[in-house]
């Protein structure tokens, strides 16, 4: 479906609405839980800033399937700014605050949570920020969107939709901790054109 | 001795920006004025329109550093005069500051000999007030005004003659030869590595103060000295409104005191010092937008009697580096008919007869240059200059004739331009660049009347 | 962010984006890898025109857990004492492709010097000109105080101004580059800031800062302040009659014992003493209050470790097309347009009659 442009020379599509959204968590937290054999030693690292309310809700999901987990003991967030390749040729960003679980991440399995897998150069920077932090048992991949144009060996093990893009279009993720649109919080997922 | 030389008619000029007439040119003088002016003209007289431009007595200076001797790198006779004659001036007095300094007849002698050969300028000598600038022992003031350079006017300037006696006996020694001491009003322990202004731009920047009252304690001292003794006193660059209020309270008291300031203090202030840029680095230093002020009234009043540009040129080595290590001095020469235009003539504070009061016929008169800064009349010797009021150009340090590329006005949009420059008759510009020097008249032996009179 | 010359032109956003970046570096600091890639391959050098250790380390410290080269140039002694220009040694180090300068120099307004002369491309951070400002101090100053509020209030630091807080600014301010930056971004930040010296050793012109200034110390300790900060002494003011005796400047301007009694008596439980750095034992300060629990001295030195990172990360990173580069607009030319100029016009002068 297509929108009329809200700014000149820009058309959005919404790829997936706030349903399809919730839908592809839902399933994201039961190939984990399958894929590690159940909840143990599970760690969710979000990537900011919307890898964070999606590693959130995932952690959700996982302690509905499984009461034991306590959502906030599991979750955590991890700043990659200071580790980019590509710090010179973008506007500088602040870093946030790397914030990881009680428990540490050695030794455990710890999923990295990210909106987008684009050029996967975030993903490069989060290991090598990971390995400064500690040493985990292995490391995951779950992302939202895998929009394809991969500049390095990298892959997700948990996708929540493949979207073939063209590089000219940008992906938004829109999630209801972070964004407000006209004043009310909204889960989607659109891609923009500039036409 | 001049007959065979050419005569110029100058059509259409605006006379003190007044009445516009013709005006022509004969061996050195001013021929005729008015309508005879193109009937007496023979029929080789070059014919310089003046439409639009304004006639003026050609500038006097009573505050040049033409640095030679000593220093050659930062600027010659030959340069600083060619500057001069671009800036309009026709008589320039040569600061006694160069190495050896002028302190002795010789010296004088020697810069004065080079003012003649390069032609552009008149170049009168300033005789150092005291050995050495040294602040000592009094120099060979009888000599320096005897010899051929016939000085005039002493000064140590750069340096403050700050023993009260000393400067007393200055004072009371020039009144000989009708001399006059222009005092560099800077007490000296209270300027103790002194870096510029002292005020808030000053407590902002961390740069050593340099507080008003060290001009304006000087300046008191100095006019109750004159008084005393019954002698002339000039007031080097005055630079802060105190100054002016003690001038002016000297005034109306009788006392015999002229004062000077500066085209970069008419314009500009302290706040420009924030960039660290040494280029606004000067002595006295620039001071704050209610000095500026106070002076631009003080010149229109005639409270301040003169411009006098002191024209420092540097060496980029001395300005290229830390504030603190820089040299103190502006270049002035080729901008001060621009700066004044600018600030006084533009601001309404003075018409072009007052311009010419303050740049040409008061300096002359203090600097006893009988044949300088004289009405433009028939008869009257033909030291001239006829300015564009209407030009408007951009400073451009690249461009100038002074070797001294340390112009604060950089880039800066200024009104009026010198389109000739006329020298005891003989143009030096013509068109707005530089034209021929003068002839000097080697040999003449005319020491009594000195070989630049007319 | 194109250079760090000075407090006082940092804006409100620029001053807090520093800290709260720096309290980033300070989580690093506090993980067994101290170490970030950020500025791998750049090179940092430390340029000294004046002796100073402390500063030095730090700020090598701060390139180093950033991953970047350091060349350290210690301008005392080298070919610079013999007369080389600042020009020929920027021109050096730019020949040496340095991407940031950290200068220290005795010459205030030298660093400014060196970003504007075009003399070198480098990124140039202030370490302290003259008697001008040494702005990395007055951040690391900021973040302590800032940290402290926190902590008392049980508030993250990050994000939060020092609005409220009232800082004390004890000595020779007149000659303090740490005072001058202190004042500029400590009032930027929203604290209000007293001064309290002998007459002598405040500037002309300090009326126009925004302050309030204080003759006697213990007037100014009666305003209850948050925090102390005690300027150090020069030796070479100690023979230039700006007071009588060291021994009349330490009754009247030092922090002694009886002054650090008198906080507690004055209730002020939670109000930190920040010494001078090196400081005159005895003098400014006595050893007591220096060395008391409400001495921030150490947390001062891991801080400026902390702020020395965020600055040079942030000066380093980005493109020079930066987010906040409309903060970079060039002033207008004062030579044109002071104050009262345009009253000089010939329109302004009719204006004013």
């Amino acid at each position: 479906m297509t929108v009329p442009a809200s700014e000149s020379g820009v058309t959005k599509r919404v790829v997936l609405a706030a349903a399809d959204i919730d839908r592809a968590l839902t399933r994201i937290a039961h190939e984990i839980l399958e894929a590690n054999k159940g909840s143990q030693d599970l760690v969710l690292l979000g990537i900011p800033r919307r890898g964070f309310p999606l590693a959130q809700r995932r952690a959700q999901k996982i302690a509905a399937v499984d009461p034991a987990v306590d959502p906030a003991l599991v979750t955590g967030q991890l700043d990659v700014p200071l580790y980019r390749d590509d710090l010179r040729r973008n506007p500088t960003r602040s870093p946030l605050a790397t914030q990881l679980p009680p428990s540490g991440i050695d030794d455990k399995v710890v999923v990295l949570v990210d909106d987008v897998l684009y050029s996967g150069r975030t993903i490069r920077a989060a290991l090598d920020a990971l390995a400064d932090l500690g040493r985990p048992r292995s490391v995951r991949l779950a992302v939202l969107v895998d929009r394809g144009h991969r500049e390095l060996p990298i892959r997700a093990d948990h996708v929540g939709k493949n979207l073939p893009t063209s590089s000219r279009e940008r992906v938004r993720v829109h999630l209801a901790e972070i964004d407000l649109i006209g004043g009310s919080a909204v889960n989607e997922v659109v891609i923009e054109d500039r036409t | 001795m001049t007959s065979d030389t050419p005569q110029y008619l100058i059509r259409g000029a605006a006379l003190l920006g007044g009445p516009v007439r013709d005006l022509l040119i004969r061996s050195g003088s001013i021929a005729a004025v008015g309508d005879t002016a193109a009937a007496e003209a023979s029929s080789s007289a070059v014919v310089v329109d003046a439409t639009g431009l304004i006639l003026l007595p050609g500038l006097v200076d009573l505050h040049t550093h033409l640095r030679e001797p000593g220093r050659e790198d930062a600027e010659t006779v030959e340069t600083g005069s060619r500057a001069a004659a671009l800036g309009g001036f026709t008589a320039v007095h040569a600061m006694a500051n160069s190495s050896p300094v002028a302190d002795t007849a010789g010296v004088v002698e020697q810069v004065y000999r080079l003012g003649l050969a390069a032609g552009w300028v008149e170049v009168r000598p300033v005789g150092a007030v005291t050995v050495g600038l040294g602040g000592q022992r009094l120099a060979e003031l009888g000599a320096m005004a005897e010899s051929p350079a016939r000085v005039r006017v002493f000064s140590d300037d750069g340096i403050c003659v700050h023993d009260p006696v000393l400067m007393r006996r200055a004072l009371e020694y020039v009144k000989a030869f009708d001399g006059v001491v222009a005092q560099h009003a800077q007490e000296p322990r209270l300027t103790e590595g002194a870096q510029m202004n002292e005020g808030e731009v000053s407590a902002v920047l961390g740069l050593t103060g340099w507080p008003a009252v060290a001009e304006e304690s000087i300046i008191a001292r100095d006019v109750l000295l004159a008084q005393h003794v019954g002698s002339r006193l000039h007031v080097c660059h005055v630079s802060t409104a105190g100054s002016v209020e003690i001038i002016r309270w000297a005034k109306a008291r009788g006392i015999d005191v002229t004062a000077e300031v500066t085209p970069h203090h008419l314009l500009l202030t302290d706040e420009l010092v924030r960039s660290y840029d040494p280029v606004y680095k000067v002595n006295p230093p620039l001071r704050t937008s209610d000095d500026v002020h106070a002076l631009r009234e003080a010149l229109a009043e005639g409270t301040i009697d003169v411009v006098g540009t002191d024209h420092a040129p540097h060496p980029s080595e001395h300005k290229e580096c830390e504030w603190a290590q820089a040299a103190m001095g502006m270049t002035g020469l080729e901008t001060a008919l621009s700066v004044v235009q600018h600030t006084m003539v533009e601001t309404g504070l003075l018409d072009w007869e007052g311009f010419a009061r303050v740049t040409s016929v008061t300096p002359a008169r203090i600097g006893r240059l009988a044949h300088q800064g004289r009405p433009l009349a028939a008869g009257e010797p033909a030291n001239l200059v006829l300015v564009d009021p209407a030009a408007r150009w951009t400073v451009d340090p690249g461009t100038m004739a002074t070797k001294g590329r340390n112009t604060p006005f950089r880039g800066l949009e200024l009104p009026g331009s010198v389109r000739a420059t006329f020298l005891g008759g003989h143009p030096t510009v013509l068109d707005g660049v530089l034209a021929t020097p003068r002839r000097a008249p080697v040999s003449s032996p005319d020491r009594e009347a000195g070989s630049w009179s007319i | 962010m194109r250079h760090l010359l000075s407090t006082q032109d940092l804006s409100v956003p620029r001053a807090l984006r520093l800290l709260d970046v720096a309290e980033e570096m300070a989580a690093v600091g506090e993980r067994e890898i101290k170490k970030l890639p950020a500025l791998r391959g750049r090179t940092v050098v430390n340029l000294f025109f004046e002796d100073s250790t402390r500063t030095r380390i730090s700020f090598e410290a701060a390139a180093k857990r950033l991953s970047a080269d350091v060349i350290n140039f210690s301008a005392k002694g080298s070919s610079v004492s013999k007369g080389e220009s600042l020009k020929d040694t920027a021109q050096t180090l730019e020949a040496m492709s340095a991407d940031a300068v950290v200068i220290r120099h005795p010459s205030s307004g030298a660093p400014a010097r060196l970003a504007a002369s075009g003399w070198i491309d480098a990124a140039v951070v202030n370490a302290g000109d003259g008697t001008h400002e040494h702005p990395t101090q007055a951040l690391l100053d900021a973040f302590t105080l800032r940290r402290h509020r926190a902590r008392l209030g049980g508030e993250p630091s990050t994000g939060s101004t020092l609005a409220g807080m009232r800082i004390l600014i004890v000595g020779d301010v007149l000659h303090s580059r740490v005072a001058r930056s202190n004042v500029w971004l400590l009032t930027t930040l929203g604290a209000e800031v007293l001064l309290a010296g002998p007459p002598t050793l405040l500037p002309v012109g300090v009326h126009s800062w925004p302050c309030t200034v204080y003759y006697d110390l213990d007037d100014a300790l009666a305003r209850r302040p948050d925090a102390v900060m005690m300027l150090r002494l020069q030796a070479e003011r100690m023979h230039a009659a700006f007071f009588p005796s060291t021994r009349e400047y330490a009754r009247r301007w030092g922090f002694d014992d009886a002054r650090l009694a008198r906080l507690d008596t004055l209730g002020l439980k939670d109000t930190v003493i920040m010494p001078p750095g090196p400081m005159n034992r005895g003098l400014e300060i006595s050893s007591s209050a220096a060395d008391s629990s409400r001495s921030t001295v150490l947390a001062q030195v891991r801080n400026g470790v902390s702020v020395r990172m965020a600055a040079l990360y942030l000066l380093l990173s980005g493109d020079q097309q930066d987010d906040d580069a409309e903060d970079d607009v060039p002033a207008p030319d004062p030579r044109t347009s002071t104050p009262r100029a345009t009253d000089l016009s010939p329109e302004g002068r009719t204006r004013d009659q």
